[in-house]
């Protein structure tokens, strides 16, 4: 006995599925340093509101007249060109002072540094809360149809084959041409036009059959396992089945889709504003900064560049967190954005 | 002119003509070469008596004739009204409700063709056939126009056009004296076209014209040929002057960053664009030698919705007025050498125009300062503090530029203002439309001729405002019985006494501002960037550059 008894004290517990996929993920470098990253840019977008109260700029208001004190000199913001016929106003470049005008004004008079704060929380709120839209409705479409099958699934999987046929962008844009000037009415839910809650509504939509299609076919395999069909014969009803022991399982895929989604969404988020059919003025997000220094690319050409490093460094960041995540989770998953 | 073209005082032609230089005499040694000029896309129609934009206006002036024409001179001769396929400006009789024109002998169409009275006839009836933008306003005044417009397909204009075809004139009835009816007949719409042209829009197949070029090519989607035409025979310098290249290759589809290069290159001569701001400086600097700069008598304006809250209220209007630092908007516009600040509805320059700046820091003459404290306190004397308000701009860089400034300014006062920019395409009826219920905008206006009701009554007029339709041209739904009695008084003075009716429009200039339906932004000037190559530029008042009166060679 005692030395059965020694022979299981031996024994490593067994760390459970998470610690497990925890322990992974702290072991693949590239995607711990792609996290530190990640929270750096959020945390530093978090801190838009006191860097605008610190420097004491507003980063939504034109000020054309402002002016500067600049290495013990007043310089005003815009300056109106005075060689040749005199064309052209153009905002300050980067500074290179930390709260002062670090990046330079844009066309308005505004700080680009603030507005690249402001503009990264807004569109890192839009990916985020676009993300969690995808994912409830792409769950609750993938469970259903994956499980319930027959007519129920023919419809839903109809549904997001006809969503699926619509090229991305021309139904986000045809969305968003709709709705953004006037705003939307579902009877219990009324978004305002203007609101960041539209780019938000009309980009988890537009990406749910990408999520939906891989958890109902998961969920269609689930649906054959063993312990799912014993707990249909036990007459456990359908719902606790879902809940208990479907979704648990499909859980980790969702997991994997987090990131990817985010960056999807934070890409297509940035084009819709460039259009001028996301987030509207004078709020600010990564891609209205970019459209607002289109008009500078000559002159100003930070105004523009700024906004696209940044998404280009978060976009990058969540993709390889999202390929650590995966091989985390799921080693064996084969799931890969796009239509395979 | 946002779209439109009006005419103006009649009258007023005498007293230009006497002002207007001689035509520049013609050098053939520049004559030939194929000029190449570029834009960013195609504008539509190639019919003239339907196309309505300013893009192919500018070069219908070297392909089509109408019986009036506005002279091909430089600066504001090219406001004075010059006879063109009729031997001279008629005469009215009648009370002012008939005209007789003599038609020109020995004038060809481009296919060979002469000229005939038939055709005349034929071109009236079919600026109604194809319903011609500008049928029911210009041209309604021809008697039978009535019928004409109501049943399109079978207009006669009986009654109204008559042609003698042995005395070779052509007679038109009016229903009533009309002081511009000879503008009208200067303008596209008016052109004089083939009695067998189509009676329906001839969209990209050109039609025969009577001028020095015709139209030998034409895809939306990639260019338009003008090359010369082989039957042309030049009648009066002043109306249709010969041309200097041989061909002009009109190129489309290229981004106005593009253009810029392209002049900057050499392998364009002109760009129809005006240059993206960030390209000014350079081209003040490096190419000021290929810039040409020119006024117009044209505004930026913001207009207010008289009919809804809370610009339904006078007080919350003079806020918005006193409120905008027009020398902001100067600069947002490329600074004070391509606008101007204006405070009143008539441009600087126009014809009845005295300064009149009330909504200032220091009221007078001219534009000082913003006054914010007054701007608030108007606001809250109105009682609309605090309510929202959107703003309806184009989605272009300059309008969202002035469209944020306009919001910012409009929450510096106490309202909750939100922007709206919306697309070139369709802003422009969408804050027409009452149902859109638009509160503030933000639009431009561009004169057509010296005459102040091309202003006044146009934008504020009470006919210039049709409940619930997309050409309701009066934005703010202004509609004052005092200022409409001033403007028919001014109206009906004008055939016998310009100068008198214009001080009575000065009058209604003061009264509509005093009014605040609007607040005046600025007034823009005309940026032209050529080649190093292209020589002889000239900047028609009317219709800006005359692309073939340059040389190439």
């Amino acid at each position: 006995m005692s030395a059965v008894s020694d022979t299981l004290d031996a024994t490593p517990k067994s760390r459970g599925p998470w610690a497990t996929a925890l322990r992974r993920l702290l072991r693949d470098r590239a995607a711990v340093a792609a996290l530190i990253l990640f929270l750096m840019v959020v945390i530093l977008c978090l801190l838009a509101p006191a860097y605008a109260q610190w420097t004491g700029t507003d980063p939504f208001k034109s000020t054309l007249d402002a002016v500067i004190k600049l290495n013990g000199q007043d310089v005003p913001v815009m300056e109106q060109s005075t060689e040749g016929l005199g064309l052209g106003y153009t905002p300050i470049g980067p500074t290179w002072q930390i709260g002062n005008y670090f990046l330079g004004a844009d066309n308005q008079g505004r700080d680009v540094m603030a507005r690249l704060l402001f503009g990264g929380l807004n569109s890192l709120f839009i990916a985020g809360m676009a993300t969690v839209v995808t994912l409830f409705f792409a769950t609750l479409i993938g469970l259903t149809a994956g499980f319930f099958g027959g007519i129920i699934d023919t419809l839903l999987s109809r549904f997001l084959d006809i969503l699926w046929a619509f090229p991305v962008y021309l139904l986000a844009i045809s969305l968003s041409i709709v709705l953004i000037t006037q705003g939307l009415d579902l009877g219990l839910i009324t978004i305002e036009s203007g609101s960041l809650w539209l780019p938000i509504f009309i980009i988890g939509v537009v990406y749910v059959p990408y999520v939906a299609r891989p958890v109902r076919g998961q969920v269609l395999a689930l649906r054959e396992s063993e312990f799912v069909l014993a707990a249909v014969g036990l007459g456990v009803p359908s719902h606790r089945i879902l809940l208990r022991d479907i979704l648990p399982n499909v859980s980790t895929t969702l997991i994997v889709f987090v990131p990817i989604m985010m960056a999807l969404n934070m890409i297509t988020e940035s084009a819709l504003s460039f259009l001028s059919i996301g987030v509207q003025p004078p709020d600010a997000s990564w891609g209205t900064i970019i459209q607002d220094g289109q008009t500078l690319l000559y002159t100003r050409p930070v105004v523009a560049l700024a906004p696209g490093i940044a998404i280009v460094i978060t976009v990058l960041a969540l993709n390889v967190l999202g390929d650590g995540l995966r091989d985390a989770l799921d080693p064996r998953s084969k799931i890969r954005i796009g239509r395979s | 002119m946002k779209k439109w073209m009006l005419a103006g005082v009649a009258a007023l032609t005498i007293a230009l003509s006497a002002l207007t230089p001689a035509q520049a005499e013609y050098k053939p040694e520049h004559r030939g070469g194929t000029m190449r000029i570029v834009a960013r896309s195609a504008a539509g129609t190639l019919d003239p008596q339907i196309n309505y934009t300013l893009q192919y206006w500018q070069i219908y002036q070297s392909v089509y004739s109408g019986l009036t024409a506005f002279k091909k001179g430089a600066g504001e001769a090219g406001f004075e009204v010059v006879p063109n396929l009729a031997e001279e400006l008629p005469t009215a009789s009648n009370d002012g409700k008939t005209y007789t024109f003599k038609l020109r002998n020995g004038v060809k169409f481009s296919d060979g063709r002469d000229v005939t009275v038939k055709d005349v006839v034929a071109s009236f009836q079919r600026i109604f056939k194809v319903s011609s933008p500008t049928s029911g306003g210009f041209y309604s005044v021809i008697v039978g126009a009535d019928a004409c417009i109501a049943t399109p397909a079978t207009c006669t204009l009986e009654g109204g056009v008559a042609g003698d075809e042995a005395a070779g004139t052509v007679t038109i009835n009016l229903t009533r004296a009309d002081p511009e009816f000879m503008f009208k007949l200067a303008v596209p719409h008016a052109s004089i076209l083939p009695a067998d042209a189509p009676a329906t829009d001839s969209g990209s197949v050109p039609i025969a014209g009577t001028g020095p070029y015709f139209f030998s090519a034409y895809d939306p989607n990639k260019g338009l040929t003008m090359s010369r035409n082989p039957h042309f025979k030049m009648w009066s310098e002043a109306a249709m002057p010969d041309g200097y290249p041989d061909v002009v290759q009109y190129d489309f589809g290229l981004t106005d960053e593009a253009e810029v290069t392209a002049v900057m290159n050499g392998e364009a001569d002109w760009m129809f664009d005006q240059p993206p701001t960030d390209r000014l400086g350079e081209i003040g600097t490096k190419y000021k030698d290929q810039v040409y700069i020119n006024t117009l008598t044209a505004w930026w304006y913001a207009p207010m919705n008289t009919r809804i809250a809370p610009f339904d209220n006078l007080k919350a209007r003079q806020a918005v007025n006193y409120a905008i630092d027009r020398k902001a908007l100067v600069n947002l516009f490329g600074g004070p050498v391509l606008a101007a600040p204006v405070c009143q509805v008539l441009p600087p320059g126009f014809p009845a125009h005295v300064s009149y700046c009330p909504y200032t820091k220091d009221p007078g003459e001219k534009w000082s300062a913003p006054d914010i404290e007054k701007a608030k306190q108007l606001v809250e004397e109105s009682g609309t503090k605090g309510q929202k308000v959107t703003v309806i701009v184009e989605d272009t860089a300059v309008s969202k530029s002035i469209g944020v400034y306009l919001q910012s300014v409009l929450k510096e006062i106490g309202y909750d203002a939100e922007l709206k920019p919306i697309s070139p395409n369709i802003q422009f009826t969408y804050i027409q439309n009452t149902n859109n219920k638009v509160q503030i905008s933000v639009s431009q206006w561009y004169q057509d001729y010296p005459a102040a009701s091309n202003f006044l009554n146009v934008l504020f007029g009470c006919s210039s405002f049709t409940e619930g339709s997309d050409s309701s041209i009066n934005i703010a739904g202004f509609c004052d019985e005092k200022v409409e009695a001033k403007m028919k008084e001014a109206f009906a003075l004008a055939a016998t006494d310009p100068e008198g009716a214009n001080k009575i429009w000065t009058e209604v200039d003061r009264m509509v501002t005093d009014a605040a339906p609007a607040a005046p932004l600025f007034t823009p000037k005309h940026i032209d960037f050529v080649s190093k190559r292209l020589g002889n530029f000239q900047f028609n008042a009317q219709f800006y550059w005359m692309v073939t009166q340059s040389w190439v060679q």
